[in-house]
């Protein structure tokens, strides 16, 4: 028996801050002070309080230390884990009260979250199989295989009213019955892991903090449709997700949970995993099963839907992490539980990563039906530096930007979409006053020209040419009959398209223009940027009552476009100018604005 | 998008043998393409033409099918890349934590454009989309490690930091 438990976070966003060098640390320190029979460090997922890592928490007191270093820890051990004397300055904060330590589900970032998805995350060893038994873990696969029929399970599912959390939010329990009905010789069982979102990391998290929570889903829809094998597309580009995935499905096989004849009940299934090479249309269900064949991930005509005619002509069905990790719980809590949290048509909670212009950037768990503010100010802390919020952009390249008047909608799958955003796999990217509208649209606009396959015209020339259209207005030389003829090949760009990349692709354009169509107005007809971003309409000038003449910014301008005697006001030469922001960044002074 | 490259191909004998395993393992299995177009990158740094051809003539798939899947997805390359791959995170995060000016100034200081390698074959510089690591934004990869909390004065010694 271990006297004391030492969590230290090793997700991607801890380990970028050196959480693995911490680990290496208290390892040697511990052994350094003959502790190594009293204290044990276990590396786990993601806490969820990304912004502040690495992040250690040490049990039993739940003492939570954020952005320690591996210089903290000899402080760390010879104080807290001999001593018994928490180290002050690196306790979060908001644990500290008047009255000694808090708990952290009492502190703002957690005291609003439910956290079923994420619930092994940050609490348990990814890597050993036995932390996640000893939660509970397998026991809903138990359960289905031996006291469960097939219909009984579908039945569980819709009653709870889980929906598809890849975004679209179709009904899982549905999408099972159909792929159930069907007779093949095989069926498979897809997880969609190829978090394409940029700037979502909830799927991430979950593969990397919990990965057999994804594997009990997956056999637990293999018995229920008749299906006994599986497949993980994941996304190269996430490492840790990658290997963590592998060994989880190595210690289930070694424990009998994959495998033949799994709880002695008959049934086998197995799993493979299979990496993305990166393509975000490889997001879209039909596109992803094209990859998984081996062939170029482009996305086909639906119907057959894959629950008739799926992977390898096979029926299929696929569901992305965050809906599989929901699916063990509901089994075991049951439909009633599941379907007491949310709104109408959305129940349970939903997994968002907060990021950009927010406080608590990192993981959240929220009831469905929690308020944008709630998330934005309350969880998330507000907007950095006292600026102020200007749009929350979710949904991804497919979603759009909701502005402040919008804040207190209840979020849930079809309210987003009567504001213009959608769901999404959960990126949640908060935006304040100097981020431009205009650019914002104009960003997604080039990833998605960047990642429609090229397959129906409609996504492959129509993006194309709204980003041109984006160009110009950014560039100060649209009209606004420009403007109409965009909001135009939008609504085009949505009816025609093949897939949901190309339907969707005008979104975050719809939706800024619904909002901010001010901004639009001034790039076209004042040619300015409220914001102060867009480049060709911005100008650099020097405030003469507050430059001291200390030369820096002649010194570090890589145009000379800054003249001026020392100790004499400077001026910029708006023909040299490259706009490239140095001057401002190196004026002590605050003496240069952009205009 | 990729091209073909220009670079002259210079793969060896141990390098070829270590593919062909790869391929005699993993030919069975349905949907192999991808898995051993990965495989072979990973042991070339990149799919020259050369490689691909080996990759077509054993699986007895078309090249120009092998062809079009390798150009499809980004992570395939056909270029060589630097001994120091740089990826600037251009994800919406970071996009709107101002890494698109980091992405310049990198290419600025390197003298190249996203996409190119420098004529040493030092460093190469590429946008990516997420690294997922968000919470550090602006954030970029140089050879798998992450560098977050970017700013524009960091960025020379990151660079002098590789020798």
């Amino acid at each position: 028996m271990y006297r004391s438990h030492v969590l230290v976070c090793g997700g991607t966003g801890c380990t970028s801050s050196g959480s693995l060098k911490v680990i290496d640390a208290l390892n040697s320190e511990i052994k350094k002070n003959g502790l190594d029979d009293e204290v044990q460090v276990v590396e786990t997922g993601c806490h969820g309080l990304c912004a502040l890592g690495p992040i250690m928490m040490v049990y039993p007191e739940g003492t939570l230390y954020t952005r320690v270093s591996d210089k903290d820890v000899p402080e760390i051990v010879s104080e807290h884990l001999l001593k018994g004397r928490p180290v002050k300055r690196l306790i979060y904060d908001e644990t500290v009260t008047d009255q000694g330590i808090r708990s952290l589900n009492e502190t703002n970032f957690y005291k609003k979250q439910t956290r079923i998805a994420l619930r092994n995350c940050g609490v348990i060893n990814p890597e050993n199989i036995e932390e996640y038994i000893g939660t509970g873990g397998y026991e809903a696969l138990g359960k289905v295989l031996t006291t469960m029929t097939p219909d009984d399970v579908i039945k569980v599912l819709t009653d709870s009213g889980l929906r598809g959390r890849g975004g679209a939010g179709f009904p899982t329990g549905r999408k099972w019955m159909f792929a159930k009905g069907n007779k093949a010789d095989q069926k498979y069982v897809c997880c969609n892991a190829d978090e394409g979102d940029p700037g979502a990391f909830m799927d991430r998290s979950v593969l990397e903090g919990d990965p057999h929570v994804v594997l009990e889903g997956m056999a637990i829809a293999g018995y229920t449709i008749g299906s006994t094998q599986g497949y993980i597309y994941v996304r190269a580009e996430y490492p840790i997700a990658v290997q963590r995935l592998q060994i989880a499905i190595d210690q289930a096989h070694e424990y009998g949970m994959l495998g033949k004849n799994i709880f002695d009940t008959g049934f086998d299934f197995d799993i493979e995993l299979r990496l993305g090479a990166g393509a975000f249309v490889c997001g879209e269900e039909t596109a992803l099963m094209h990859s998984i064949e081996g062939e170029r991930g482009e996305p086909r005509p639906r119907p057959p839907f894959p629950a008739v005619k799926g992977l390898f002509g096979k029926p299929t069905i696929l569901n992305n992490v965050e809906t599989w990790a929901n699916v063990p719980q509901i089994i075991l809590k049951g439909a009633d539980w599941f379907a007491s949290m949310g709104t109408e048509k959305s129940k349970g909670t939903k997994v968002f990563a907060l990021g950009g212009k927010i406080n608590n950037t990192g993981l959240v768990e929220i009831p469905m039906g929690t308020t944008l503010r709630e998330i934005i100010f309350d969880i998330g802390g507000g907007i950095p530096n006292g600026k102020k919020f200007k749009a929350a952009q979710t949904g991804g390249p497919s979603g759009g930007c909701i502005s402040a008047e919008n804040l207190d909608v209840p979020i849930d799958y079809d309210n987003l979409i009567a504001i213009g955003s959608m769901m999404g796999s959960g990126g949640l990217i908060v935006m304040d006053e100097d981020n431009c509208m205009v650019d914002i649209a104009k960003f997604f606009l080039e990833f998605t020209v960047d990642e429609s396959c090229g397959k129906c015209s409609p996504c492959r020339i129509g993006t194309k040419r709204m980003l041109e259209y984006l160009t110009k207005i950014t560039e100060g030389k649209a009209t606004m009959e420009d403007l109409d003829k965009l909001e135009e090949l939008c609504y085009a760009v949505k009816d025609n398209s093949l897939c949901a990349l190309g339907q969707t692709a005008p979104n975050p354009v719809l939706s800024t223009m619904r909002y901010f169509k001010d901004e639009y107005i001034a790039h076209i007809r004042d040619k300015k940027c409220p914001a102060g971003v867009c480049k060709a309409l911005i100008g650099f000038h020097i405030d003469k009552d507050k430059c001291r003449g200390c030369t820096m910014c002649a010194r570090n301008c890589p145009a000379d476009a800054i003249s001026g005697s020392v100790k004499q006001p400077h001026v910029i030469d708006a023909q040299k100018c490259i706009k490239c922001g140095t001057c401002m960044d190196v004026c002590k002074f605050g003496a240069i604005y952009k205009e | 998008m990729s091209t073909i490259s220009t670079v002259p191909f210079n793969g060896t004998p141990k390098q070829e043998k270590e593919l062909l395993t790869v391929i005699k393992e993993l030919e069975d299995k349905p949907g192999c393409l991808v898995p051993i177009l990965q495989k072979a990158q990973d042991i070339y740094g990149y799919l020259p033409i050369e490689v691909q051809t080996i990759i077509s003539d054993k699986l007895h798939i078309p090249m120009e099918k092998v062809y079009g899947v390798s150009t499809f997805y980004s992570q395939f390359s056909l270029n060589p890349k630097g001994k120091y791959k740089i990826q600037v995170c251009l994800g919406t995060a970071c996009y709107v934590k101002s890494s698109g000016p980091i992405y310049e100034k990198l290419g600025e200081l390197l003298g190249i454009k996203g996409g190119e390698c420098t004529p040493d074959g030092k460093f190469s510089l590429e946008a990516c989309r997420c690294l997922g690591a968000c919470g550090l934004a602006p954030a970029m990869m140089i050879n798998g490690e992450v560098y977050g909390r970017l700013t524009l004065d960091k960025l020379q010694g990151i660079l002098d930091s590789f020798d």
